[in-house]
Formats: C-alpha cells, sequence, structure tokens
C-alpha cells in the first residue's frame, strides 16, 4: 500500500545581517524534519507492507509565485501536501486543491486567520498559531508574575500580526501591556545599538520586554543594552516555538540524535512540524491500513487518534479549526526554561487547549464539508 | 507538563546525603550477611548506587559509563549487566566486589536488554538504530541483529527462553521474535509509545505499557491478539499525567505492578480479573521497578524525586523512600 507526498517550501525572506556562517538557516531547513518523518513511517510500514514516499518536492525562491510548483505536486499524483508557504498563497493552493481527494498541512505558516476567518476544511495545521506561541509565553510570564510588559514591535507586517497576538495573550491571562513601541531604526542597528536602545526602553516601568521581530531584524540586540536591566521575551530571548535543541526530555534526545546523524546539524521548528506532518499520516494508515485520504482524515478526527510528539502526552488535532494541540516550549538558545501549558491553568476537557484558540472562541467556519 | 524539569535536587545535597549515609551505615548498622543488595543506575549522574536491602542505607555508589539507564542480575546474582547508553556498551559488574568485570559489545544507544533464562545470550534493544543485538555473554561476540521498529525500547522473554518480545515506542508495535530463529513472527500494534514488555509467569500472555497511550495491553501469545486493554484513571490527576512504564508481576502469577510516570503511581492489578485494586503514590516520574529475590518487596525508581520506593508486596503499602543519585533510571535486587 502506497501512500504518496509533496514537499513544498518557500524561502523566507533573509535580513540583511544574517550573513553568518552560524545564523543562516540551513537549505533543507524543514526538508530534512519530512525526510525523517518518511524514514520512521517507513519502518513501522515494512512491517505492515506499507510504503511512504515523497513523490514531489519543490523549493520555491522568496517573492516568486508558488502556484506552478504546487500544480505540479498535485499533478505528480501526491495525496499528502506538505507546505511552507505564506499565508495568502496557502489559501490559494487550499481553495485549488478543493474537490480533490488530498491532505494539505500547513507547517509553516503561524497567521492566526487561518485558523479563524481564512481557516480551509482541507488543511490541517502543525504549524503553531501565533495565539499558541504568546499564549505559552503569557501563562509563563503570569506564573512568574511579570505582568508589567514592554511590546517592541518590528517594522513588518508579520511583527504587527505577532503583536496582535500578544495583545490578544496580555487580554485573556491579564498582563498588561504599559506601552508599545515600533522599532524604526533601520534593518541594521548593531553600530548603533548602544546609543539607541537605552533611549528606545526608556521612561516606562515593566518587568519584560516583549519582542515581535519574527525576522529577527533588531529583538537579539535589545537584551542587555536595555535602560532598566530586564529580560527580553518572543521572538528573541526566551523564545516560543515548538522545537529546539534544548528540548531533551520526554524521550527526546532519540528524535534529536536521530535527526542529527541524518543531517549533520540540529532540529529545528520547521523540521519538527514537517515531521509531525508525517508522522500524523504514518501514524493514522498503521491503525487504519488504509491509504484513503477521507478515511485517514476521519480517524485523525477520531477519539483514538493520538500523535507522540516527544513533548509528553499526546497530541491530537482541534476539530473547530484543524490546529495540531501541542505543548510549547520556552527557550532560550541554549536551555530550556518550561513547556506550556504551564501547570495550574485548568480546562474542562484538554489543558492544551488552553493555548491557543479553543472552541468557544474560535472564529472558523468550515464551508462545504 | 514540564513535571521532568520539577523536582531536580541539587547535585551537592544529593553527594552528601549518600555519602553521609554510607558512612552511617558502616559505622553504625552493619549489614547482616543474608542481606541483599539493590543496584540502582542514576542515569544522570553516570553512577550506579548499591543499597543494603536490609537497612537500605547506601553501600557503594559506583562510577558506571555515561548515562547508565537499563540494568539486569545474571541468573545466579553474581553479575550485573548495565546499558551505558552514551558509551554504546554493556558493562559487567561483579556484584560482590564492584569492579568491572568486562563490557559487552552493544550496538549504538543500547536502552533496555534482558537476559535469556539460562544467563546466555543478551537480547539488546538499540534505541537509536531500530535494532535489537544479540550478544553471547560468554564470548563477548555480536551473534545477530534484529531489525525492529523506531526506538526499540521494551524486552521481554518467555519463561523457556523461546519467544522474545520487543517494543518499539516510535512504531507502537511489539515485535514477537523466535529466539531459535532469530526471525520476526509477529508485529502487533498497540497503542502510542510502548515502553516495557512483561511476560506473565505462565508464559501465556505479554503485557505491554504504552507511555502516551495511557494504557497497558496484555496480548495472547498463542494468538498475537490483544485480549485486555487496561487504562487508569486516578481522581485529581491529569489524564495526560498517566503513562505507563514499569511492569512487574508477581511470582505466582496473582498480581501485576504498574508503574505510571509523571502520576507518581504504581498501579496494582489483579492478573485474573484485571481490576486495578489500588494506586500507591510514590516519588517524582516513576519508571522501572524490581521485585527482591525473595519477592515481598517491590522497589520503585523515581527519576525526578532521586530516590527509590520501598513497597511491601504483601501489604500493599509504600514503606519507605530512599535517596539515590539523579535521574534514577533501571533497579535490580540480587539475593
Amino acid at each position: 500500500m502506497e501512500f504518496t507526498f509533496g514537499v513544498l517550501r518557500q524561502f523566507p525572506e533573509n535580513p540583511p545581517w544574517w550573513n553568518n556562517i552560524v545564523t543562516v538557516p540551513p537549505e533543507d531547513d524543514g526538508i530534512a524534519g519530512a525526510a525523517l518523518g518518511v524514514v520512521d513511517d517507513n519502518t513501522t510500514g515494512r512491517f505492515l507492507k506499507q510504503d511512504f514516499k515523497i513523490v514531489a518536492q519543490e523549493l520555491v525562491p522568496n517573492g516568486a509565485d508558488p502556484m506552478p510548483a504546487f500544480n505540479r505536486i498535485l499533478e505528480s499524483g501526491a495525496k499528502f501536501v506538505l507546505v511552507a508557504v505564506p499565508a495568502d498563497a496557502l489559501v490559494k493552493m487550499a481553495d485549488a486543491a478543493k474537490g480533490k481527494d488530498v491532505i494539505l498541512f500547513n507547517v509553516g505558516a503561524t497567521d492566526d486567520r487561518l485558523r479563524g476567518a481564512d481557516c480551509r476544511a482541507n488543511v490541517l495545521h502543525t504549524a503553531p498559531s501565533r495565539a499558541m506561541l504568546t499564549d505559552a509565553l503569557a501563562q509563563y510570564l503570569v506564573t512568574k508574575r511579570w505582568p508589567k510588559w514592554l511590546l517592541l514591535v518590528g517594522r513588518r507586517p508579520d511583527d504587527k500580526l505577532y503583536a496582535e497576538a500578544v495583545k490578544r495573550s496580555a487580554k485573556k491571562f491579564g498582563a498588561k501591556i504599559v506601552d508599545e513601541r515600533t522599532w524604526d531604526f533601520g534593518p541594521d542597528a548593531r553600530e548603533t545599538g548602544n546609543d539607541i536602545i537605552p533611549v528606545f526602553t526608556q521612561g516606562v516601568s515593566y518587568d519584560v520586554i516583549v519582542i515581535a521581530d519574527e525576522l529577527g531584524e533588531f529583538g537579539p540586540l535589545i537584551g542587555y543594552r536595555s535602560w532598566d536591566p530586564r529580560p527580553t521575551v518572543g521572538t528573541a530571548g526566551l523564545k516560543a516555538t515548538t522545537w529546539s535543541i534544548t528540548v531533551t526530555g520526554w524521550g527526546a534526545e532519540q528524535i534529536q540524535n536521530r535527526f542529527f546523524r541524518q543531517s549533520k546539524r540540529g532540529m529545528r521548528p520547521l523540521d519538527f512540524q514537517m515531521w509531525l506532518a508525517m508522522r500524523t499520516i504514518g501514524e493514522s494508515a498503521a491503525r487504519i491500513r488504509s491509504n484513503d485520504p477521507a478515511k485517514l482524515r476521519e480517524f485523525i478526527f477520531g477519539p483514538s487518534f493520538e500523535l507522540a510528539g516527544f513533548k509528553g502526552g499526546s497530541f491530537s488535532y482541534r476539530p473547530w479549526d484543524n490546529q495540531l494541540r501541542q505543548p510549547i516550549v520556552l527557550t532560550t538558545d541554549e536551555a530550556l526554561v518550561a513547556a506550556s501549558p504551564q501547570p495550574g491553568f485548568l480546562h474542562q476537557t484538554n489543558p492544551l487547549d488552553t493555548i491557543g484558540f479553543d472552541k468557544p472562541e474560535s472564529q472558523c467556519h468550515f464551508t462545504g464539508q | 507538563m514540564n513535571s521532568r524539569l520539577a523536582g531536580r535536587a541539587p547535585l551537592a545535597f544529593v553527594r552528601t546525603v549518600t555519602a553521609g549515609a554510607a558512612l552511617a551505615a558502616l559505622a553504625a548498622f552493619p549489614a547482616p550477611a543474608w542481606a541483599g543488595k539493590v543496584f540502582v543506575t542514576n542515569e544522570r549522574d553516570h553512577t550506579m548506587t548499591v543499597l543494603d536491602s536490609d537497612s537500605l542505607s547506601t553501600i557503594e555508589t559506583i562510577k558506571t559509563g555515561r548515562r547508565p539507564r537499563g540494568l539486569t542480575a545474571s541468573p545466579d546474582g553474581k553479575l550485573i549487566y548495565v546499558c551505558a547508553s552514551d558509551d554504546d556498551r554493556v558493562e559487567v559488574y561483579d556484584a560482590n566486589d564492584y569492579h568491572l568485570v568486562k563490557t559487552l559489545p552493544s550496538g549504538p544507544d543500547p536502552e533496555l536488554f534482558i537476559l535469556h533464562p539460562s544467563g546466555n545470550p543478551l537480547y539488546i534493544a538499540n534505541e537509536d538504530d531500530a535494532l535489537v543485538t544479540i550478544v553471547n555473554t560468554e564470548t563477548g561476540k555480536v551473534e545477530g541483529e534484529i531489525p525492529v521498529g523506531v526506538e526499540p525500547e521494551g524486552m521481554g522473554i518467555s519463561p523457556d527462553g523461546k519467544l522474545l518480545v520487543n517494543t518499539s515506542e516510535t512504531t507502537s508495535m511489539a515485535h514477537f521474535i523466535d529466539t531459535q530463529t532469530k526471525q520476526i513472527v509477529e508485529n502487533v500494534l498497540v497503542d502510542s509509545r510502548p515502553r516495557v514488555a512483561m511476560f506473565t509467569p505462565d508464559g501465556k500472555f505479554t503485557w505491554v505499557s504504552a507511555e502516551v497511550g495511557g494504557t497497558v495491553s496484555v496480548i495472547d501469545n498463542a494468538t498475537h491478539q490483544v485480549v485486555k486493554k487496561l487504562s487508569f484513571a486516578i481522581p485529581g490527576v491529569n489524564d495526560e499525567a498517566i503513562q505507563p512504564v514499569g511492569i512487574r508481576i508477581t511470582a505466582d502469577g496473582k498480581t501485576a505492578f504498574v508503574a505510571l510516570g509523571p502520576a507518581n503511581r504504581v498501579a496494582v492489578v489483579d492478573v485474573q480479573s484485571y481490576e486495578i485494586k489500588k494506586y500507591l503514590l510514590v516519588g517524582q516520574r516513576v519508571w522501572q521497578m524490581a521485585f527482591s529475590p525473595d519477592g515481598k518487596t517491590l522497589y520503585t525508581t523515581n527519576g525526578n524525586s532521586n530516590d527509590v520506593s520501598v513497597i511491601d508486596v504483601d501489604d500493599l503499602k509504600v514503606k519507605k523512600s530512599v535517596a539515590v543519585g539523579r535521574g534514577p533510571w533501571g533497579v535490580v535486587a540480587v539475593p
């Protein structure tokens, strides 16, 4: 029995000062996670006579139209397609694949609207929503009793979306944004940071600096330069993410070792999110012994689906917006600090639903299902 | 969620306590000649603690290879086998004077293993390599490798030594292996992340725990069907925290103990009726367990509270907890 996958990744924009041999993202970011997922699926599959393969893989340059690549993947016969593209492109792809017998996985886009007004029934999200990331952070900051936040926002549209998510989380968990400031000092402030940043962070009292800067243009420069000695959190400093090399508990050492042996580098969030998509199909296939996307879908949203993801407990999909539930780790580059949900944030059915959009607040209405 | 981050005692504190306890044991409570020994691997200290089974004080702390996890004893109780996971080898210690007798090849990242009831060979689960490695304990030679699922861990062997069961965590399967032909005879799908396989003493059933699934599957060894799936519910404990790992069944085949990980409890199960009789509160993140040679005591390793709980098997009561090294993982008791 064959399971055919397609993988599509569009390269994100590179910030200007990433020209550093250590910080440049690897060419195979994400793709390597998909490759490991196929290997893991096949190790199980060989006992069940199931064969998992990537039949089409497309890497699209930043700024190019990814639709032709997506159409080539559909034509190749892939039934399960992993896409890491911006939100607008993802919506287009979902609509183009509508009515076809294909499951799409959004492995990259964190946009809340993809889980809300722009949700699509044929897309499952292994990427976290921004709301999940900022809720995870907010739970921890509130637990630490650091409720007063200075919010620093980058100049790009994605940064504003992250800032919106931060504001929503602050409201949800009772924190206060004491001031919001927009970074407007250009794309490279390495030389001038010591002059600019003390002034930029002056004149208000706060517990932490929350940074909304998804490309990392200025966030890493803020720590140790602020007027008051305060930690930085968000997209820099203490980061909220799905995966990091610092995750070693919950049996994670095994997948970290396996990944490193395969790719000679650490596993990154996009790698992990692609691996999760592969394992979603692999795990369901082993249980129901079918490669019919409709039957797999039914199982994925049924009560017996449980995905083991090396962060404790099992992951599952929220039926109201197709978002994968998973703990979010809060980590610095070197050390894991915590994983949310934090203990004590209660939920009537699943504590993982305390981060991100819960059913009553969901703006997602699937049509034509 | 972050129970693994909680409750780690500072290193210096543990060292002081164990050293102090060892001195006290030597000075004040000389162990009676018939007292047994309990060996505990400390995953994060790279050591093995030896406890006196009577006084429960530390007799010795042995420096092992890196990241010691699974351990077992030879049938005569004279040799202790330890998986030194990060050194990719099995270390064999003398249970009497604690010297390293020899090392055995293990394949990469050995986590758990099981000895043939005769004492030879040793079957090792290589977690990073999707293999079960067979090693002759006499010659130290690798006699075979059996490809299994992703992240093999649990190892069980039938009382007659003919049937080996290995569980693979990410593949969620129990692989039934014929030890004569070294071939897989059947793969049984169980719930997510199976960790331990344990035969009933009559050899008829295999119990397999699923850590993420939160269940124990009872498999009929003749038909390879799952005949019963046990699940656990503890008032006041979140379902997600119930993560079954270690399983031990009393020699009379009547009572099973299941370690429930971050639920910090050991479930007591009636083997005939599958009824859960009791939950015993032990230390934090309880994983592996071992009976004393007389079967009257059960020891549990509590990885996050850095201690061992001592359970009275007849009374079903936790009698004591004993501080050991950091991250206690495996345990075995010898006469």
